[in-house]
């Protein structure tokens, strides 16, 4: 019990250190595949201490909200990061449906982003915002829905009970159809709710077509800091949803569990990577059939478990 | 696992065909479809095949992998169509009517009373898929080798379920079909050149307007 909850300890402790570096593994591969040779190592984490020591300048339209919505955005993605197994062990904390708090502390963060984003009155970020609130509607059914059919499959309700009881028995039974179809279902989700290539282009400025950078375009110093150490969690505990299906494998060491869930982290960054050199940004009309197409995956699990 | 595995192709296949507009796509979908369909038959076959067997499912996969799509293909390239433009019903909505399908035939098919030795429910379920696929192609999409295509893709579907249903010499029937078929499609790639030719486009609805 305590080894437990030391290794979930040591898990949160190595995403609040190592995200930041997420972001140099996908810009290092973008940059690799251009053929230049990227940003410096630890470039994220220069960027937020510069970021942090700078003061914020408010505009005389926004309210509280405006200055609340970083805060909460990172004091969100922190709960959820609590609840999101690492390596097959159980989260510091865990729950019969600590999945449905998951979804909805995401949930809650993204709406105080968008308040924060209509806040300013812009009405470039009012577009920002309508497109984001729109996108993560249709992700979010995806996502849950995906979830349940794993909660369906491993008899559990919890993130730290479906992550613990996944095994490689899973993929290779009768199941496994539906595991792969979950699967594809979260990488299309990743890919959404962290406004990466193929729905949004974190590196565009040209405000007509951006979703997520647009909403935060008026922040700055701290706050500024504050959204994107949250981006950078946010790659990282949805990314523990992936790795945990990816490899599912429980050695019994937790040490060593910890370096494979860490080994597919990395690898997933530079799928994104390669993903984003690859593939065009898809048209904004398009997004919505992406979206859908993850929404029926994640409902053709149904037809391999309930029988 | 493999029978599951084909049949999970099978579902994507399947909406990838309710959600494409282009045209070309879909003549690909329905030749793997058929390939799809042809691998389920060997692996779901219990016990070893017999020579009959074996050049039935070849014949069929070739007419139906190669032939068929040449065909299509060259009526495509003869047509000069590319995508299907404006179709009945948009191409999101179609994908949620294919989700809707699909969740109607697995459930119909758990219902369906089967004779004793028939194939997995699943098996079953996706040969119904494929038959509202076919179906809905017709209905929902104006271009005349959409349909054509939608044609196909139901006559797959009865080509799975026929074995299914029926245990006993249900080749020499399917034999009598494919024949059919493949003259279908054929005097359909002769009758789309000759719409083109003097109208211009292959748009059924505009045939409405013929007055003698």
């Amino acid at each position: 019990m305590i080894a437990d909850t030391f290794a979930a300890l040591g898990g949160v402790a190595l995403a609040l250190v190592l995200s930041p570096f997420l972001r140099t593994i996908i810009d290092r591969t973008k940059a690799r595949m251009a053929g230049r040779q990227g940003p410096p190592v630890l470039q994220p984490y220069w960027s937020l201490a510069r970021l942090l020591r700078k003061g914020a300048v408010y505009s005389s339209t926004t309210t509280w909200i405006f200055r609340a919505g970083p805060v909460v955005t990172l004091a969100t993605i922190l709960g959820a990061l609590c609840l999101v197994p690492f390596g097959g062990r159980p989260a510091l904390l865990h729950f019969e449906g600590d999945v449905l708090l998951m979804a909805y502390l995401l949930g809650l963060g993204r709406f105080f982003t968008i308040l924060a984003a209509l806040d300013t009155g812009s009405s470039f970020e009012g577009m920002g915002a309508n497109r984001e609130a729109f996108f993560s509607a249709l992700g979010e059914p995806a996502l849950l829905l995906g979830v349940a059919g794993l909660g369906a499959i491993t008899g559990s309700v919890s993130l730290s009970g479906i992550y613990g009881r996944i095994g490689t028995s899973a993929f290779l039974g009768a199941h496994m159809p539906a595991m792969i179809f979950i699967l594809a279902t979260f990488v299309i989700v990743y890919l959404t709710e962290n406004a990466r290539i193929p729905v949004d282009d974190p590196t565009t400025h040209l405000e007509l077509t951006m979703i997520h950078e647009v909403m935060v375009l008026d922040h700055c110093g701290t706050d500024l800091a504050f959204i994107e150490y949250a981006g950078a969690l946010k790659l990282w505990v949805l990314g523990l949803l992936i790795t945990g299906l990816v490899f599912p494998v429980h050695t019994g060491s937790a040490l060593l569990d910890a370096c494979v869930t860490l080994a597919c982290m990395f690898v997933l960054q530079i799928g994104v990577g390669l993903v984003e050199s690859l593939v065009a940004r898809l048209k904004m009309g398009r997004t919505p059939l992406l979206l859908g197409i993850a929404f029926v995956m994640s409902a053709l699990w149904v037809m391999w478990v309930v029988r | 696992m493999i029978d599951q595995s084909i049949i999970a192709l099978l579902l994507l296949v399947n909406l990838r065909m309710f959600a494409t507009s282009r045209v070309d796509s879909l003549v690909r979908c329905v030749a793997a479809q058929a390939f799809l369909l042809v691998c389920l038959a060997v692996v779901t076959h219990e016990g070893s095949l017999s020579w009959e067997a074996w050049t039935f499912l070849s014949v069929t996969g070739l007419v139906k992998c190669a032939a068929l799509p040449a065909l299509m293909t060259r009526a495509l390239r003869s047509a000069g169509i590319r995508r299907e433009v404006e179709p009945l019903v948009g191409y999101r909505v179609s994908l949620f009517i294919g989700l809707a399908a699909t969740g109607f035939s697995v459930w119909a098919a758990e219902k369906l009373p089967m004779p004793a030795g028939a194939a997995d429910p699943l098996v079953v379920a996706v040969a119904l898929i494929s038959m509202i696929t076919g179906i809905f192609l017709i209905v929902a999409r104006r271009k005349a080798i959409s349909q054509a295509i939608g044609y196909l893709a139901m006559e797959n579907g009865i080509y799975v379920l026929a074995p299914a249903l029926a245990v006993h010499g249900p080749l020499i029937v399917e034999t009598g079909v494919l024949l059919d078929v493949f003259v279908g499609v054929f005097i359909m790639g002769v009758i789309i050149l000759h719409i083109r030719q003097e109208f211009r486009h292959i748009d059924i609805d505009r045939l409405s307007e013929l007055k003698d």
